[in-house]
């Protein structure tokens, strides 16, 4: 023993004994402090959305969702509102997933790295920032005059196309970079082309994840109000879109593309900046319905996601 | 793994031998099988019994030259190993046989691969490399099924390749199974995914995978060193198996894997061939004092 050096004292059991405890402790607090900031994130949330459900309690109802809008506060419904909403959405993502989604593929699999791809993939990241009301300017520009599209739904789709197609490059680009080197090695090996890869092995392992950006780009742009009310939204529309299904053939319509159009967040935006008090309870009820869908559609993309993630386990 | 305290003293024994073998490539021209084919007047015995002729292969990643002059012949129907120290180049030399850098921007490679018997260079700038990648299959280094069922990650060449026929599918996809040797561990459950295999099983999948095209060489890129002794011996023994049905060319850093699998054994150190000769001979008696050094354990 007497050749040994002497254990310094940061070595001795007890210090280590207490030094654990000590840092222990500061474990716990993160735990707590952890909980009670998530806590509070999440109850706003809970307390705003309670608010909404309250406020409109008394709009709710199946008339609510087939009524026009009305002078009378009790009579007015949302139903030109949610088809809007329901028919730019579905332009929005026709547009928005097939571009961004070949965007990125094409910036992921394809293109050479040079200075060029490079400022490319900086400025998709920054359109992301960019605010809505200057896509609803560019847009009115762009669409509504120049294309002359007008004040259409077809116009209003495109512009939140524009501005969610960021969000889907960068989701996607994620999920497909997610997909292991090694696999496109096997795929490559096997002599397979660049396209074969990508249709085969890519595309299927990060369907997931490009779904789950799709619907996250997509909520995002169901609440937008601005660009909309920027390239000329209605706010009182006491008629429907022409229905995408005819009697005659071909049975299906595109005329509605062309049609004027309200959305839920200009329903709402009309409904509280009027003085009669009672329009607030209408405003208050669609709020609750709009961040409803927008629930739903996390929901799916979390469902989306995990479902994918346990059918593929690296 | 190079101790770096260590390396200092066998790279100039290395350097010290450079010139002795700078005119006359590889010392692989002493073994009776294997001729040196060096030009057109190469002899028929030389054109049935090499595959493929490495002739001043040089290989740059940018600036840096990661191959230096490397020349061997690969003997048809037999394993060659390529062993040496991590970072000596050997899987940068295998990866040129598929033309896999060419996934990597910024690569060039000069000298030629010379394929037997049609006489194409795989590095020539003439062929496409996917048509190499056809022709030249390749195992990696840790197991990569593809996550689909075990019939469709051997049936895939096959489709690249426009076979769309199922009689025509199940049947080769069996063969290239019974040829990995484990058709037998999966045959009631082609259907399942190829994840669900252990990973000794999975690496024989991908065996199966290359075999199912029929590849003129098989690559192994180290196709052990992420299994356990048990699957090992079992690739070492599909490897052995596959002499006379495939060339074979394969990566280890494990030496007795060499000695165990291989006819012929290439050593590499820092980018160079320094010395080449049947394994026997390698392992038993080499020439070059570097490769006894390796051999034994003095270093890498």
């Amino acid at each position: 023993m007497a050749g040994l050096p002497t254990v310094p004292e940061y070595l001795n059991p007890d210090s280590i004994r207490t030094g654990l405890s000590r840092r222990k402790v500061l474990d716990q607090v993160f735990v707590i402090v952890g909980l009670v900031l998530m806590f509070a994130c999440l109850g706003i949330l809970a307390v705003l959305f309670m608010n909404l459900v309250l406020d409109g309690s008394e709009r709710f109802g199946w008339d609510f969702f087939t009524n026009f809008p009305s002078r009378r506060a009790e009579r007015a419904g949302i139903l030109g509102a949610w088809v809007g909403t329901s028919l730019i959405m579905l332009v929005t993502a026709f547009c928005a997933v097939p571009v961004g989604v070949a965007a990125a593929i094409y910036l992921e699999e394809y293109a050479p790295k040079n200075w060029f791809t490079a400022i490319i993939e900086i400025n998709v990241t920054n359109l992301a920032g960019v605010p809505s009301i200057v896509y609803g300017l560019l847009a009115l520009g762009l669409f509504v005059y120049q294309f002359g599209l007008g004040q259409s739904i077809a116009a209003a789709g495109l512009t939140l196309a524009l501005l969610i197609l960021p969000i889907v490059i960068v989701a996607t680009r994620e999920s497909i970079r997610a997909v292991p080197k090694s696999i496109r090695e096997a795929a490559y090996g096997l002599g397979a082309t660049r396209w074969e890869v990508t249709k085969d092995h890519v595309l299927p392992y990060s369907t997931g994840g490009i779904l789950t950006g799709m619907i996250l780009g997509l909520s995002r742009a169901i609440g937008e109000t601005a660009p909309i009310i920027t390239i000329g939204a209605l706010s009182f529309i006491a008629f429907l879109p022409s229905s995408p299904i005819t009697s005659e053939f071909p049975f299906i319509s595109f005329a509605w593309l062309k049609d004027p159009f309200t959305a839920m967040p200009i329903q709402m935006f009309n409904w509280v900046s009027r003085p009669d008090q009672a329009f607030q309870a209408n405003a208050a009820a669609a709020g609750a319905i709009l961040l409803g869908m927008t629930l739903l559609m996390n929901a799916v993309a979390i469902w989306i996601r995990y479902r994918f993630r346990k059918k593929i386990n690296w | 793994m190079i101790d770096t305290s260590t390396r200092a003293a066998p790279e100039s024994t290395l350097r010290n031998e450079e010139p002795a073998r700078s005119s006359q490539p590889a010392a692989g021209a002493a073994t009776p099988r294997v001729t040196i084919a060096v030009d057109d007047t190469r002899q028929a015995r030389a054109i049935t019994s090499v595959k493929a002729q490495v002739e001043n292969l040089n290989f740059y990643y940018g600036q840096n030259r990661a191959l230096k002059n490397l020349s061997i012949p690969i003997a048809d129907k037999q394993v060659t190993a390529l062993i040496g120290p991590s970072g000596c180049g050997k899987s940068t030399f295998l990866r040129c046989f598929n033309r896999m850098h060419d996934l990597q921007p910024d690569t060039r490679y000069e000298g030629s691969i010379t394929l037997h018997p049609d006489n194409i260079n795989l590095v020539g700038s003439g062929i496409d490399p996917i048509e190499v990648r056809m022709r030249i299959g390749m195992v990696f280094q840790k197991p990569n099924p593809f996550p689909k069922t075990i019939f469709e990650n051997v049936a895939y060449g096959l489709r690249l390749r426009g076979v769309r026929n199922r009689a025509t599918l199940a049947e080769e996809v069996e063969k290239a199974l019974r040829g990995a040797a484990l058709w037998d561990e999966v045959k009631d459950r082609l259907q399942d995914s190829a994840l669900a295999l252990s990973g000794g099983q999975m690496q024989r999948l991908c065996i199966a995978r290359a075999l199912a095209t029929t590849p003129e060489i098989l690559l192994f890129d180290e196709p052990t060193s992420a299994l356990d002794p048990i699957a090992t011996a079992k690739i070492e023994e599909l490897i052995s198996t596959l002499r006379d049905q495939v060339t074979v060319l394969i990566v280890t850093h494990n030496m007795q894997q060499a000695a165990r699998v291989s006819d012929y054994t290439a050593f590499m150190y820092l980018g160079e061939l320094i010395e080449f000769d049947e394994a026997a001979k390698i392992f038993t008696n080499p020439s070059k004092k570097a490769t006894e050094d390796y051999i034994t354990g003095r270093y890498g």
